[in-house]
């Protein structure tokens, strides 16, 4: 083998080569022109305007750094979870905003973490990969007496937060198998045809948010006729969505757990020609609610579990920085736990949520 | 490895000496059937030039009797002719995508190589012709950059692995995770919808009541059958799989053609973008996943040897399309994706043993059998 390489060219080809080569950096520069995306996610952040005269609590106050760790986006979700946190710093004339990189997996954002307490931010938020995985990290930045805010992923040691603050996976279920329930009483639909397109089945939310689904769809005596799981992704959710169709002929009513892949949902339903029964959406994007507004596809609502958390979390770290407390409430201090109720977007109420839709 | 060489070897030297010969029907190494006549139409099927059309027969078994299951299983369903023609072609468009990545992706295998970077070319291919720049020049710029998009990118592969030195499975390893953060870069994470009528027409529209992902399916597979069965190009890839060196010493610039293998796969993932994002209204960076995987697969149910040397067309697509009517089946009975992983692994281990049994010990059987005959 070593005397005859077997890929030791047997002439030389190099004009060959050099075109071939010639043609893929022509072709490089060329495309690299239509790599831009102006019209991107900016300017579709959800912030709290700071109005002093509204709200005393914005008014500038003692100096707060803040640090931020979240994982890094691979879906719009997390995207704007990010996105978020860092228009609401801004807002804030007394914020300082420290982001680190939580990198790919719950060790990465450990190590992140551990440098980020060395520098004694006054209030940490963190979104971490695992709540169970990050306790460690939460203790250890309670103890060096930095304040934390868990944000969405739930550590289990009280001690290792100061605020969760999280959305409802199971009441979003709950509240999807209310509105189907009752759209289908009211269409007097006694045995309906129930679809659910969940999302990634391995994830524990995905089984709290079918948990909620089911419970609430036994209030009403029905129940899901055919679960696909997906992996939040639109091509999965097409593929997904196209067998359903199949397996069903007729439909009632389908739920489908998250609005990014909804758009390969709603795209298999278009492919197929269905249109007999309603959608539900899941998190709120801005696709979903305008589709819901304009009212012209099967999606007729859509469950929230929304980013703006991230906004929320960065505000309340602030207060608790500056020790103020939520001027609504008779406490001083800002509560330890808060959990957003999922709200459903329907026609009617779209327009005061679609500029909350990431 | 013994089977290997010999079936290169002779495909070589035709190959070199008249390359447009008239090629015998059935598989690449047809060298073995004779003139007509039933009698040598059993040796023919017995022989190493049915080996595919037996295989491939095998594959279309496995197909009647998912059908068959399906049938016992939801009947109100298989009662209605049109249902069923609809749920045929459902099956194919789910296969349509995955079927086009696995012609290039059986090309690379015949050729001795592996590509575990499709998926991933996929994905930056769609993500690059769906940014709101691209989407500007209309449904002609978008495929174009696809395409080409997706063909460098497996041009990089080839030049990596021939001229880097790389071993496949490390340059595209490489390259599967490089394209998809650059995917991700590109689209910032974000879903990137397509809001151009005529690309996502792809995939709801039909010509004549053949949808046009299946024509496109269809139209592919018949190149890629052409090209493997009835040109020089298709010969050489054969040779260079089975055994570099002979190939080397019978005239093929064996570096030249393992670039042009990885670029035709590239090429097949940018055809294969198009169609992904047709379906799904929009592409990002996670688009495709672990695809190299089920293309890969495919293949290998197909009746191509992972050592190379040897592989069908046919016989892959028959794989993709064995797949597709499993999550078919499975969806039609409400039964969880992980119980569908679970039989898709054995189906992919059984046809594997299958093959292990043909090779060692059918094809000595039908040998020792003739031998005796013939005495």
């Amino acid at each position: 083998m070593t005397q005859h390489d077997p890929l030791r060219p047997v002439r030389d080809l190099s004009r060959r080569r050099l075109l071939l080569g010639g043609a893929a950096v022509g072709a490089g520069a060329l495309l690299t022109a239509c790599t831009s995306n102006e019209t991107g996610p900016t300017g579709n952040e959800q912030v709290k305007e700071a109005d002093a005269g509204a709200n005393p609590n914005a008014s500038p106050g003692k100096r707060v750094v803040i640090g931020f760790s979240a994982p890094a986006a691979d879906h719009g979700w997390l995207a704007a979870i990010t996105r978020n946190a860092e228009a609401q710093a801004k807002v804030y004339s007394d914020v300082e905003f420290r982001t680190v990189q939580a990198g790919a997996d719950a060790a990465a954002q450990r190590a992140a973490l551990s440098t980020l307490i060395s520098q004694k931010p006054d209030v940490i938020v963190m979104l971490p990969h695992d709540g169970k995985e990050l306790n460690a990290a939460g203790l250890e930045a309670m103890k060096a007496g930095v304040p934390v805010v868990n944000l969405d992923r739930a550590f289990p040691d009280a001690l290792a937060y100061r605020l969760q603050i999280k959305g409802d996976n199971y009441g979003m279920g709950v509240a999807a198998g209310r509105y189907i329930g009752e759209q289908m009483k009211a269409k007097g639909i006694a045995n309906p045809i129930i679809g659910e397109i969940a999302g990634m089945d391995e994830l524990e939310l995905t089984q709290e948010r079918s948990a909620g689904f089911a419970a609430e769809l036994a209030v009403y005596g029905f129940k899901v006729k055919n679960r696909r799981a997906a992996r939040f992704t639109a091509d999965t959710g097409q593929v997904e969505a196209s067998q359903l169709l199949r397996a069903e002929p007729k439909l009632d009513a389908v739920w489908n757990h998250d609005d990014d892949q909804g758009i390969g949902v709603l795209a298999a339903i278009q492919q197929a020609n269905r249109s007999e029964f309603i959608m539900v959406g899941g998190a709120g994007s801005k696709a979903a609610i305008d589709a819901i507004a304009a009212d012209n596809s099967v999606l007729k609502a859509t469950v929230t579990y929304s980013p703006s958390m991230a906004s929320s979390a960065i505000s309340l770290a602030r207060l608790i920085g500056q020790g103020r407390g939520m001027s609504d409430l008779v406490e001083l201090q800002v509560p330890k736990e808060i959990t957003l109720a999922s709200e459903t977007i329907t026609k009617e109420n779209a327009s005061a949520y679609s500029k909350l839709g990431f | 490895m013994s089977e290997r060489t010999e079936t290169a070897a002779p495909a070589t030297v035709p190959a070199q000496s008249a390359p447009v010969s008239p090629a015998p029907t059935g598989s690449v190494d047809s060298g073995a059937r004779k003139g007509p006549g039933p009698v040598s139409w059993l040796s023919w099927w017995r022989g190493e030039a049915g080996e595919s059309a037996r295989r491939n027969l095998a594959l279309i078994g496995v197909l009647v009797v998912l059908i068959v299951i399906g049938m016992i299983t939801r009947p109100d369903l298989y009662g209605d002719l049109g249902w069923v023609g609809g749920n045929m072609m459902t099956i194919l468009k789910l296969a349509s995508a995955v079927g086009v990545v696995t012609v290039g992706m059986t090309f690379v295998i015949i050729g001795g190589g592996i590509d575990l970077s499709v998926g991933a070319i996929i994905a930056l291919a769609g993500v690059w012709s769906t940014t709101v720049a691209t989407q500007q020049f209309g449904a002609g710029g978008m495929i174009f950059t696809a395409v080409v998009v997706g063909t460098c990118v497996g041009l990089v592969n080839g030049l990596l692995i021939s001229y880097g030195r790389l071993v496949p499975f490390i340059a595209t390893l490489a390259m599967l995770v490089a394209a998809r953060g650059l995917a991700a870069e590109i689209s910032d994470k974000q879903t990137q919808v397509s809001t151009n009528q005529t690309i996502n027409g792809i995939a709801s529209e039909s010509v004549l009541g053949i949808p046009v992902l299946v024509i496109i399916l269809v139209a592919v597979v018949a190149a890629g059958w052409v090209l493997l069965n009835r040109t020089t190009f298709g010969r050489r890839t054969v040779a260079v799989g089975g055994n570099p060196e002979a190939a080397r010493l019978a005239g093929i610039n064996v570096r030249v053609h393992t670039v042009l293998l990885y670029t035709l796969s590239g090429l097949c993932c940018g055809i294969g973008a198009v169609m992904l994002t047709a379906q799904a209204n929009s592409a990002q960076a996670a688009m495709a996943n672990l695809y190299e995987l089920d293309a890969i697969a495919a293949a290998i149910i197909g009746g191509t040897l992972l050592s190379g040397g040897r592989g069908s067309v046919v016989g892959a697509l028959l794989g993709v399309v064995i797949f597709a009517t499993i999550t078919n089946l499975f969806a039609l009975n409400d039964l969880s994706p992980e119980a569908q992983n679970m039989v898709k692994g054995g189906i992919i281990v059984a046809a594997v043993l299958v093959q292990q049994f043909r090779f060692k010990s059918l094809t000595q059987f039908f040998a020792r059998n003739r031998l005796s005959s013939t005495s």
